[in-house]
């Protein structure tokens, strides 16, 4: 069975996916990620995910399904003019 | 953007990107060999486990061969992504079909080897593997990444064991003179055929799997170990070495050697085949022990 992994490298950061593995369950899954990906203490927490079970967004429609942000470029701060001189804006 | 689009970019191609069958048949076969390599390359080392010189020596060689296995899963898992079975890769391994790299098929006869490889061996891994952390696909370039950073501690526990023997008694400099003798020239083979007889690599670099032709490599870690070499007042085995103005000339490589290993003919191919075989075939019933039992939790729970 394929797990993905996922560690916090310390404590304040997320979790970050940093690959994947076998194992038969999620315990051994657990305890072989942090043999596998933690070897030089780069993590405080793992999570490990059944690659099944994550649903993804598919790269054939990434164009249309990312295009409803494309032309809201008002959502950034940088869309506005600030007046010289002036701060906390 | 199509694939081509994202190549000419400079950009990755990720699992799920369409991209030509070729592209993803190069890259199974090359991760897979890759992987492979990493977990055969686990034997000449493992066999010294237990006759290391100090416990600082062992801790730091088992901590070595554990990476190496390490490599191994973080590139067959990349190959995954592929599309491909990591049994049927093992299969692929086990039954000769995929090759791993020849320099493996050479004996650790001594402790200065084992530090000889260290130095030349993860040498040239390194300079091998630096481009690859940019190779055009994602998941092969991030696991380079893992590796490259690991692989570096590889090299320095092997030149610091060569500044050992080459400072040693008399006996031990000819150890380490003998074991440079032995692995200089599989070294250099290490970066395959000169770019005259390699066929494929015009289209990986278009792909932008590969960066750097063999030759340009090979050039680069001839430049990069003579002074090492010298520092360690040890002797290249090769007359012909000579400063070039703004690099190092080299001898010619036994080429009929390097085919000959990859044909299967090598010093100790028979061995490591048999020996990973038998390893997989002697850990099955911890595999099946494991699926046993995660079978039988999740009939208790549903």
């Amino acid at each position: 069975m394929l797990w993905e992994v996922f560690v916090r490298s310390k404590r304040g950061l997320s979790h970050t996916h940093v690959g994947s593995l076998h194992a038969a369950d999620a315990h051994l899954a657990l305890r072989n990620a942090r043999d596998l990906y933690t070897r030089r203490q780069e993590g405080v927490s793992i999570w490990v995910v059944p690659a099944a079970d994550i649903v993804a967004s598919s790269p054939d429609e990434k164009d249309a399904f990312f295009d409803p942000a494309g032309d809201k470029v008002y959502r950034h701060p940088t869309f506005y003019d600030v007046p010289e001189g002036l701060t906390h804006l | 953007m199509g694939f081509q689009e994202v190549i000419d970019a400079d950009g990755r191609i990720e699992p799920r990107d369409e991209m030509p069958e070729g592209y993803r048949k190069t890259l199974i076969r090359q991760i897979a060999q890759h992987a492979h390599s990493e977990i055969i390359g686990m034997q000449p080392e493992g066999n010294w486990i237990t006759r290391a010189p100090s416990l600082r020596r062992k801790a730091i060689l088992v901590a070595k061969v554990q990476d190496e296995a390490g490599h191994g899963l973080y590139l067959y898992s990349a190959a995954e992504t592929l599309g491909v079975d990591r049994d049927d890769l093992m299969d692929l391994l086990h039954s000769g079909r995929q090759k791993y790299s020849t320099i493996f098929n050479y004996p650790a006869t001594s402790w200065a080897d084992v530090a000889a490889i260290g130095w030349l061996v993860d040498g040239a891994a390194i300079m091998n593997q630096v481009p690859l952390t940019r190779c055009s696909y994602g998941p092969y370039a991030r696991a380079m990444t893992r590796v490259c950073k690991e692989e570096s501690f590889h090299q320095r526990q092997g030149f610091e064991a060569m500044t050992v023997l080459s400072n040693g008694t008399p006996a031990q400099r000819v150890m380490a003179q003998e074991a440079l003798d032995r692995w200089w020239w599989p070294a250099l083979m290490m970066f395959g055929p000169s770019d005259t007889e390699s066929p494929n690599s015009a289209q990986s670099m278009a792909w932008g799997i590969k960066r750097f032709s063999n030759d340009e490599l090979r050039q680069r870690f001839v430049d990069a170990t003579v002074p090492q070499a010298e520092y360690l007042g040890l002797t290249i085995p090769d007359p012909a070495l000579s400063w070039g103005g703004d690099h190092h000339c080299f001898g010619e490589i036994d080429w009929t050697e390097f085919f000959e290993v990859m044909k299967g003919n090598g010093p100790c191919n028979r061995q490591r085949m048999a020996f990973r075989v038998a390893a997989h075939e002697d850990g099955a019933w911890v595999r099946e022990a494991a699926a046993a039992y995660a079978a039988k939790q999740s009939e208790q729970v549903a």
